[in-house]
């Protein structure tokens, strides 16, 4: 626990190999996703809310996470933690450094290796000091809270003493406190000016370069774009394109119909938005998910799901992907 | 700092308001009670069957019965500031000397309902807050429902019959054993008196608590702070440990001193059904014999303690809660 101040040494496994050999932190392969619901009387019924969602994320790298809301972006970051609720079902495969991520051995990771960084301080309970909160072990926090300036004495404060720009610093200075191997972080930004907003996106790029593997879940692809390497697209649950950022340059480069809608819906790139909705759990069409929506729709989609191929570095699931 | 002086001119507030409100409550009593087809010679004449309406003209003229409102109401008011609260017309005793004995009974007997209510509400709770929307939960919420709309005179009954004349268990009636010098009687005599009318009041007030927790803690397990002390790797005990009970448990306790006021009520009616010589039973004897300083004194002496509850709760909000300290919340 003694190296957790020395700056870039965050993640000390991972960077012994060298930053510049990444390996694979996490892998998420064909998850899913059901939630069981009480209906009438005794009945249950199951609601499934991910389906076939593919991810990897390796050491060193910042995966963005881009969807609208209810895509499920929140669902797999619990997923990856293991605090869905009691009535969440999960089938698929939830790799860690290469090995099945089990109960079992998330009980050792959580909190540690793998490290959440909430939205905001509504995630620290209001009547605990933050620094005690934050772990019971008081070298750690404050050799965490050195690393982001943070004067001791914010230790002492509760969450609703912290200023926007301190409480930013606290929840990700919470995250190194374990000395992660990943980061989940999941919407850190919304209601931060840009300035903030750019600091913290800078704080997760800083870890990611010091070996760390950054899942970043956002509804801001256009503040993402600038400090990400790869962009994975979610639709209804599912990913549905997982692409190299630069390729949001260009719409043209972009392989799946959502990611082009989604790419014209940024407002420097005409922010146009796109007709129709997402469709609700409970009444997924059958085949593509998107169908519904989408304008290159050809026979094969409303049948069965689209396989996921690579194109151009980039992984899509659709039938006519180019 | 600044905060402390903060509370010291909130305590000074709480005492004006504290002050206001019993002077406003002797006023409105006293009128009330003047205004009321309460006749005040009823009690005399009672306790004097042989009295002559020349006597009883006496009497009226004595106790100044016959002066204006206001006046007579000066006259109450001032012998109150110098601690004189009258003499009892039912007992011939010294008011403050009635509420004195007597309030310690009720005292016994509220207390030990409080903390019941309080430990046994907070425990179960507690039990179907942790195991939320299963088998255990659903069947304790049903009954603490029920509990909660079934009146407290006629648990108190069922507890009578079941308890006293069925069983045996229990006496009736009674702080201490008929018959028996008042320093000969054992804390168990004591104890074994005070069992029923104390379970009869608890149950006033237990499902509620236990409703209240169990609904403050789902609210705090489903909360996002509990959802990120999960993801930093700690146990359902510690959560339990660290927020559950923060959270719960000072809430909990406050609500059980600013219930004082169902406390009091609801020893009214325990006390009477089982003949427990407490201050409940004098209030509503008082009433009924038209005794009316030993009315008004108990009066004043309840808002006094039903005030103190309820500032004990606000105070123990302003401790607790560092937002309520700072007058951030
Ligand atoms: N506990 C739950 N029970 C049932 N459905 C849920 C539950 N939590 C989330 N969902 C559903 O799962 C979908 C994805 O939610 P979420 O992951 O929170 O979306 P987002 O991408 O906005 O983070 C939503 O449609 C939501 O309604
Ligand atoms: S699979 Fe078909 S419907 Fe789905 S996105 Fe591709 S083209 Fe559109
Ligand atoms: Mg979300």
């Amino acid at each position: 626990m003694s190296d957790v101040n020395i700056g870039p040494a965050v993640g000390a496994e991972v960077s012994s190999e060298g930053p510049g050999t990444p390996i694979e932190v996490l892998r998420v392969e064909g998850l899913e996703v059901a939630f069981s619901r009480y209906g009438k009387g005794w009945s249950r019924d199951r609601l499934k809310v991910i389906s076939n969602l593919n991810l990897t994320v390796r050491s060193g790298e910042i995966v963005a996470v881009a969807g609208s809301s209810g895509s499920g972006k929140s669902l797999l970051a619990h997923a990856v933690l293991g605090i869905l609720p009691r009535n969440a079902h999960t089938s698929g495969r939830i790799n860690f450094m290469g090995k099945a991520l089990t109960p079992a051995r998330l009980k050792k990771l959580r909190g540690t290796r793998i490290a959440f960084v909430p939205q905001s301080v509504e995630y620290l309970d209001p009547l605990m000091r933050v620094g005690r909160q934050i772990s019971p072990d008081r070298q750690a926090v404050l050799a965490a809270f050195e690393r982001y300036r943070l004067d001791p004495s914010v230790a002492e404060l509760y969450p609703h003493q912290l200023s926007g720009g301190m409480a930013r610093r606290v929840l990700v200075a919470s995250a190194v406190v374990g000395d992660p191997q990943l980061i989940v972080a999941d919407e850190p930004t919304p209601g931060m000016s840009k300035e903030l907003a750019d600091k913290a996106m800078k704080h997760f790029r800083d870890l990611a370069d010091a070996g760390v593997a950054v899942l970043l879940i956002t509804h801001d692809i256009d503040l993402a774009l600038g400090y990400a390497d790869r962009v994975a697209v979610f639709y209804a649950g599912t990913t549905v394109e997982t692409a190299p950022a630069d390729d949001f340059d260009a719409r043209e480069r972009l392989r799946h119909p959502w990611s082009q809608a989604l790419w014209q819906a940024i407002p420097a790139n005409g922010f146009q938005p796109t007709p129709g909705h997402q469709p609700y759990a409970g009444r997924l069409p059958q085949g593509c998910l998107y169908a519904p929506r989408c304008p290159r729709k050809g026979h094969d989609c409303g049948h069965h799901a689209p396989p996921t191929v690579t194109i151009r570095g980039g992984e899509v699931s659709c039938c006519y992907a180019s | 700092m600044g905060s402390k002086l903060k509370v010291i001119k909130q305590s000074g507030a709480y005492l004006v308001r504290g002050v206001t409100l019993l002077i406003a409550i002797s006023i409105l009593s006293f009128v009330l009670m003047s205004l009321s087809p309460i006749d005040p010679m009823r009690a005399y004449v009672q306790a004097n069957p042989g009295a002559s309406a020349e006597n009883i003209a006496k009497m009226e003229e004595f106790w100044g019965l016959n002066d204006p409102m206001p006046t007579r109401f000066v006259k109450w008011g001032s012998a109150l500031l110098r601690g004189d609260f009258g003499t009892s017309k039912l007992y011939r005793r010294p008011v403050l000397e009635i509420i004195g004995t007597r309030f310690a009974a009720t005292l016994a007997l509220m207390l030990t309902a409080w903390t019941m209510s309080g430990v046994l509400g907070f425990s179960i709770g507690c039990a179907m807050g942790l195991t939320q929307g299963s088998f255990i939960d659903r069947v304790l919420k049903r009954l603490c429902l029920i509990m909660c709309s079934i009146p407290t005179f006629w648990i108190g009954l069922v507890f009578l019959m079941l308890f006293s004349v069925w069983l045996g268990w229990f006496p009736f009636g009674m702080a201490v054993p008929a018959g028996v010098a008042a320093g000969d009687v054992t804390i168990w005599q004591r104890l074994h008196h005070l069992v029923l009318p104390a379970a009869t009041l608890s149950f006033l007030s237990f499902a509620n608590v236990a409703l209240h927790t169990r609904e403050k803690l789902t609210e705090v397990m489903s909360s996002e702070y509990v959802l990120f002390a999960r993801a930093r790797g700690k146990s359902r005990f510690q959560i339990l440990r660290q927020h559950g009970f923060r959270n719960i448990l000072m809430p909990a306790v406050t609500m059980q001193f600013s219930s004082f006021s169902e406390l009091f009520g609801g020893s009214v009616l325990a006390e009477n059904i089982f003949g427990y010589p407490g201050l409940g039973a004098a209030a509503s004897a008082a009433g009924l014999q038209s005794d009316i300083p030993l009315l008004l004194g108990i009066t004043l002496f309840s808002a006094l303690f039903v005030f103190a509850g309820n500032a004990i709760a606000n105070g123990l909000y302003v401790v607790i809660d560092p937002r309520v300290r700072e007058g951030v919340a």
